[in-house]
C-alpha cells in the first residue's frame, strides 16, 4: 500500500569514502580515529546571584558533560564568584563546555587554566583518638592543622593538590577516619596570566556603577 | 549564594521625560510591566487570565496593545512563537502561576529548539509565599532554566518594568530565544511610580557581529578553492534577516543551496540552484550534494541529527565553513575547519567581498542538475485509489500567491507540505522543528495571522493526530473571524508513527490507529466555523476556492490515503546518502 518514489537505489548510488569520527571531524586516515578524554580544570567568574550554581549544575547534567569537581565562593568584587570546575572530556568537549557556560546569563568570563596554574583543595578529617602523638605527626607532614582534639576524636585540616590531600588521607586511615569532608579544587592562573580573559585584579576589584546601584533580584 | 543580585538597569527617572503625554503615570509593578512592552513596541499578546496574573491584566486593560485570549495557555506559547517568526520581533504570552506557567513550557521549549524570539511572562504567587508549595505555585524559573536563552525573576516592584525591556531585548538580540520573567503578585501589585527606560541587554551580553576577518579570509580562500561547493543555509539566514545577502552570494558564485527544514524560504526553490531542504525528509538530490561536496558553506545551522543523519557519515569529505552568532554552535556537532562568527548577514557580505574568485564548479552543478532528475520529487494519483496527500498541498500551492503563510502540525502531514509546497520567500513557512511539537500548526497560525499583513493567506496544514491537540483554538479564531484556512490530512493515524511501526515494527500499529478521529468538519461548524469534508479528487480545488473564499476560519477535513507514507527517508541515524525511496529500501 506504500509507494515510494523513483530513483537509483542506495547501493547503487556513489559513496564518499571519507569519514567522521564522534567530534564531527573528519578523520584522517593516518591519525586516531577518536580523541581521548583529558582532565582540564575550567574557571568561569560569574555574577553572584541566587541559582547560578544550580545553572552551572543544570547545564553539565543536562549536556551530559563529565564533572569532577566544581567550587564556587565570592571574590573581592561586590556581586561577583568564582567558579572552579573540574572536568574530565575530549578536545572537543572542553570546549563546548567553556562555550556553553560563557553563555549562561550571569556569566562574566570563562577560561581554560595551564597546567602550571596554582591550585589546591581542602580535606577535613576526623580520626579515632587514641594515639595523639601519632595523628599530630601525620598531620605535621603534610603541613596540616589541628582544628579540634578531645578525649575520641581528632580533627585535622589538610590542604594542597589533589595527590597530596590523597596521600594524606591513605595515611591517616591507620588511626580509623571517621568522617571526611572534602572540596574540590580551586585555582587561579600563575603570575601575571588573568584566571579568565581579560581578567586583571585591577579591573576584577572594579565595578560598575551601574552593577552596584540597585538591589533588584536577577535569579535563574 | 544567598547574596542578592545586583542590577544591571538603567537608573529609568531620566528616561521618564520622554513617555507620551497622553501615556496614564506608572501607579504599579503591573503597569511598568506592560509599559516596557508598550516601549518595546508590542502590539499584540496571547494568554489566559489566572490568579497571580491578575495585576498585570488588569493594567492591560488600559492598554491599546491587543490581548489575544487563548483557550490554553500552551496554544499562547506557541501563538506568540509564530509571531515571532513572522513578525521577526519577540512574540509575547502570558499565564498565570502554577498550571499556567507550567502549560506554556511546551512552546517555550519549542521556541527555545528553534530559536525563534519570544517572551513569556507568568504571574507568580506573592514573594513572601514562594517556597511554600502555595496554591498555584511552580518553581518557574527553575522549571524554564534548560529551555529559556534567559529567565527572570522579579522581586523588586521599581525595577520590574526594566527586568521585562531586558528580557525583551535579551529575545531578540544575538540568537534569539525564548526569555522569561516570573511576575509575584505583591510586586505586581505594589505602588512604584517609576518608568520602565529602553529595554537594553545585560553588560554580559556582547555577541560578536562583524567577523574577525582572519577567519573570513581563510573561509573565502577554501570556499573559492572548492571543486564542489554547496551552501547549507540554516534558520539562522532568516533570523538574521540575511536572505537578500545568502540569495545574491549563492547566484554571484553559482553555488548550489541546500536549505535545513527551518531555512525553508530563505532561497526560492523553484531556482535553478535550489536543491530544497535535506535530511531526514530531505530531498533526494540536496541529501546527495551534501554527501558529495567538497566544501560546504553553513549558515546559522546547528547541525541538528535530522540534517545530518549519522555523524560519521556527514558531509564525510567535506571542509565546513561554519557561520554563526553563537559560538557555542561551531563545532557543537559538526568540527568546523574554518568557523567564523558574527551575524549571517556582515559575514555573507565580508565573505564575498573576500572571494578572490569563484569556485571553478561547471561539473559540480550539472551533477547537481543531474541528481534533481534521477531523484524527482514524485506520486501517483490513481483515479481509483484514495486522495494522495501530496496533491492536496500542491492543489493549494497552485492558488495562492507567494506570501502565502503555511503553518503546519507535526508529523506526516508536515513533511509532505513541506516537500511539495513550492517556497519562495522567507517567514512563509512556520513549523515546530527542533521540538516537533503535535498541535503547533492551528495556534501557530493564529499567531501567523496576528503577525501578517491583511492580505497575506494563512493556511494550516494539520495530521488528524496533530489537529486533535489543539484544536480547541478554533473558538479563538471564531471569536475574533480570523481568516484561517485548516487543511486537516486525514488518514486515522497518527501516521509518522505508522510508518515507523510499518518499517521498523513489523506493522504492529500500536496506539497509531487514530479510528475514532471526530469529523472535522462537523466540528468545525460547532465551534462556528466554515467546514468542509473531501473524499475525492475531483472536489478539491472547488473546496479549496470555497474555503479560501471564506472570510474567515475554515476547516477542511481531506480523507486522505491512509497508507500514504513520506519519502525520500534517512533512517535515523543512517547516511543521507542511504535515503530510502521506498519502504523495502530502508
Amino acid at each position: 500500500m506504500t509507494q515510494g518514489l523513483q530513483g537509483p537505489r542506495p547501493e547503487e548510488r556513489p559513496h564518499p569514502e571519507g569519514r567522521r569520527n564522534a567530534q564531527g571531524k573528519r578523520i584522517d586516515p593516518v591519525q586516531e580515529a577518536e580523541q581521548e578524554s583529558r582532565r582540564a580544570t575550567v574557571s568561569a567568574l560569574v555574577k553572584h546571584e541566587p541559582g547560578v550554581l544550580s545553572l552551572v549544575s543544570g547545564l553539565f547534567s543536562r549536556r551530559q558533560f563529565n564533572i569532577e569537581s566544581l567550587t564556587v565562593g565570592p571574590t573581592t568584587v561586590d556581586g561577583h564568584a568564582r567558579i572552579t570546575l573540574v572536568v574530565e572530556e575530549t578536545d572537543a568537549g572542553i570546549d563546548q563546555i567553556k562555550k556553553q557556560l560563557a553563555k549562561l546569563k550571569p556569566s562574566i568570563a570563562v577560561g581554560e587554566l595551564s597546567s602550571d596554574a596554582v591550585r589546591a583543595e581542602l580535606v577535613l578529617l576526623k580520626v579515632q583518638g587514641h594515639e595523639p602523638d601519632k595523628v599530630h605527626a601525620i598531620t605535621q607532614m603534610y603541613e596540616g592543622q589541628t582544628l579540634d582534639a578531645g578525649p575520641r576524636t581528632i580533627t585535622v585540616q589538610i590542604t594542597g593538590d589533589q595527590r597530596k590531600i590523597d596521600d594524606a588521607v591513605d595515611a591517616f586511615r591507620q588511626f580509623g577516619i571517621i568522617e571526611i569532608a572534602r572540596t574540590g579544587q580551586t585555582a587561579l592562573a600563575r603570575g601575571d596570566t588573568p584566571t579568565t580573559p581579560g581578567e586583571s585584579p585591577a579591573a576584577s576589584a572594579e565595578s560598575t556603577a551601574s552593577e552596584t546601584q540597585d538591589s533588584s533580584n536577577t535569579h535563574q | 549564594m544567598s547574596e542578592r543580585a545586583t542590577s544591571t538597569y538603567p537608573d529609568s527617572t531620566e528616561e521618564s521625560t520622554d513617555e507620551k503625554p497622553t501615556r496614564r503615570p506608572v501607579t504599579n509593578g503591573a503597569q511598568s510591566v506592560v509599559r516596557a512592552l508598550e516601549n518595546a513596541g508590542v502590539k499584540h499578546l496571547f494568554g489566559v487570565q489566572g490568579g497571580a496574573i491578575m495585576p498585570v491584566y488588569d493594567a492591560l486593560y488600559d492598554s491599546e496593545m491587543t490581548h489575544v485570549t487563548m483557550a490554553h495557555e500552551q496554544s499562547a506559547s506557541h501563538a506568540a512563537d509564530a509571531y515571532g517568526i513572522v513578525s521577526g520581533t519577540p512574540g509575547v504570552c502570558l499565564a498565570t502561576s502554577g498550571p499556567g506557567a507550567t502549560n506554556l513550557v511546551t512552546g517555550i521549549a519549542d521556541a527555545n529548539m528553534d530559536s525563534d524570539p519570544m517572551i513569556a511572562l507568568t504571574g507568580q504567587v506573592p514573594s513572601g509565599m514562594v517556597g511554600s508549595d502555595a496554591f498555584q505555585e511552580t518553581d518557574t524559573t527553575g522549571v524554564t532554566a534548560p529551555i529559556t536563552k534567559a529567565n527572570y525573576f522579579a522581586s523588586d516592584t521599581d525595577t520590574v518594568g526594566d527586568m521585562v525591556g531586558e528580557a525583551f531585548a535579551m529575545a531578540a538580540s544575538g540568537r534569539q530565544g525564548p526569555t522569561l520573567v516570573d511576575l509575584p503578585k505583591d510586586i505586581t501589585n505594589a505602588p512604584t511610580d517609576r518608568e520602565p527606560g529602553p529595554g537594553r541587554t545585560p553588560s554580559t551580553y556582547n555577541p560578536r557581529t562583524d567577523p574577525d576577518p582572519e577567519e573570513v579570509s581563510a573561509a573565502a580562500t577554501a570556499l573559492a578553492g572548492a571543486k564542489k561547493p554547496v551552501i547549507l543555509a540554516g534558520g539562522g539566514v532568516i533570523k538574521a534577516n540575511a536572505t537578500e545577502q545568502l540569495r545574491e552570494f549563492a547566484i554571484e558564485h553559482e553555488i548550489p543551496v541546500v536549505t535545513t527544514m527551518p531555512a525553508v524560504g530563505a532561497f526560492p526553490e523553484d531556482h535553478p540552484l535550489s536543491m530544497e531542504m535535506a535530511g531526514m525528509h530531505g530531498t533526494g538530490y540536496a541529501n546527495m550534494a551534501i554527501t558529495h561536496c567538497d566544501v560546504m558553506l553553513a549558515v546559522g545551522t546547528r547541525f541538528d541529527d535530522r540534517l545530518t543523519g549519522g555523524i560519521d557519515t556527514f558531509a564525510p569529505e567535506a571542509e565546513i565553513i561554519h557561520i554563526d552568532i553563537d559560538p557555542a554552535e561551531v563545532s557543537k556537532n559538526i568540527f568546523a575547519d574554518y568557523p567564523v562568527i558574527g551575524d549571517a548577514g556582515t559575514a555573507l557580505t565580508r565573505l564575498y567581498d573576500a572571494m578572490a574568485h569563484e569556485p571553478d564548479a561547471d561539473e559540480w552543478r550539472e551533477r547537481c542538475q543531474t541528481w534533481k532528475d534521477e531523484y524527482p520529487m514524485d506520486y501517483q494519483t490513481p483515479e481509483d485509489e484514495p486522495l494522495k496527500p501530496q496533491f492536496v498541498v500542491e492543489a493549494f500551492d497552485a492558488v495562492t500567491d507567494d506570501d502565502t503563510i503555511v503553518t503546519t502540525g507535526v508529523g506526516q502531514h508536515q513533511m509532505w507540505a513541506v516537500q511539495y509546497w513550492t517556497f519562495k520567500e522567507p517567514r512563509t513557512w512556520v513549523s515546530s522543528h527542533g521540538l516537533g511539537t503535535m498541535g503547533y500548526g492551528l495556534p501557530a497560525a493564529i499567531g501567523a495571522r496576528l503577525a501578517a499583513r491583511d492580505d497575506q493567506t494563512i493556511i494550516s496544514f494539520e495530521g488528524d493526530g496533530s489537529f486533535l491537540m489543539t484544536l480547541q483554538e478554533l473558538s479563538v479564531a471564531v471569536r475574533d473571524n480570523m481568516d484561517i484556512t485548516v487543511a486537516v490530512l486525514n488518514n486515522k493515524y497518527i501516521g509518522m508513527v505508522r510508518q515507523w511501526q510499518d518499517a521498523f515494527f513489523e506493522g504492529r500499529h500500536s496506539a497509531s490507529e487514530y479510528g475514532w478521529c471526530p469529523e472535522f468538519d462537523k466540528l468545525a461548524e460547532a465551534f462556528g466555523a466554515k467546514g468542509f469534508r473531501v473524499d475525492e479528487y475531483d472536489e478539491v480545488a472547488d473546496t479549496i476556492e470555497a474555503a479560501l473564499a471564506y472570510d474567515g476560519p475554515s476547516v477542511i477535513d481531506f480523507h486522505i490515503d491512509p497508507g500514504a507514507n513520506v519519502y525520500p527517508m534517512v533512517a535515523s541515524g543512517a547516511a543521507n546518502g542511504l535515503f530510502a525511496l521506498s519502504e523495502d529500501q530502508l
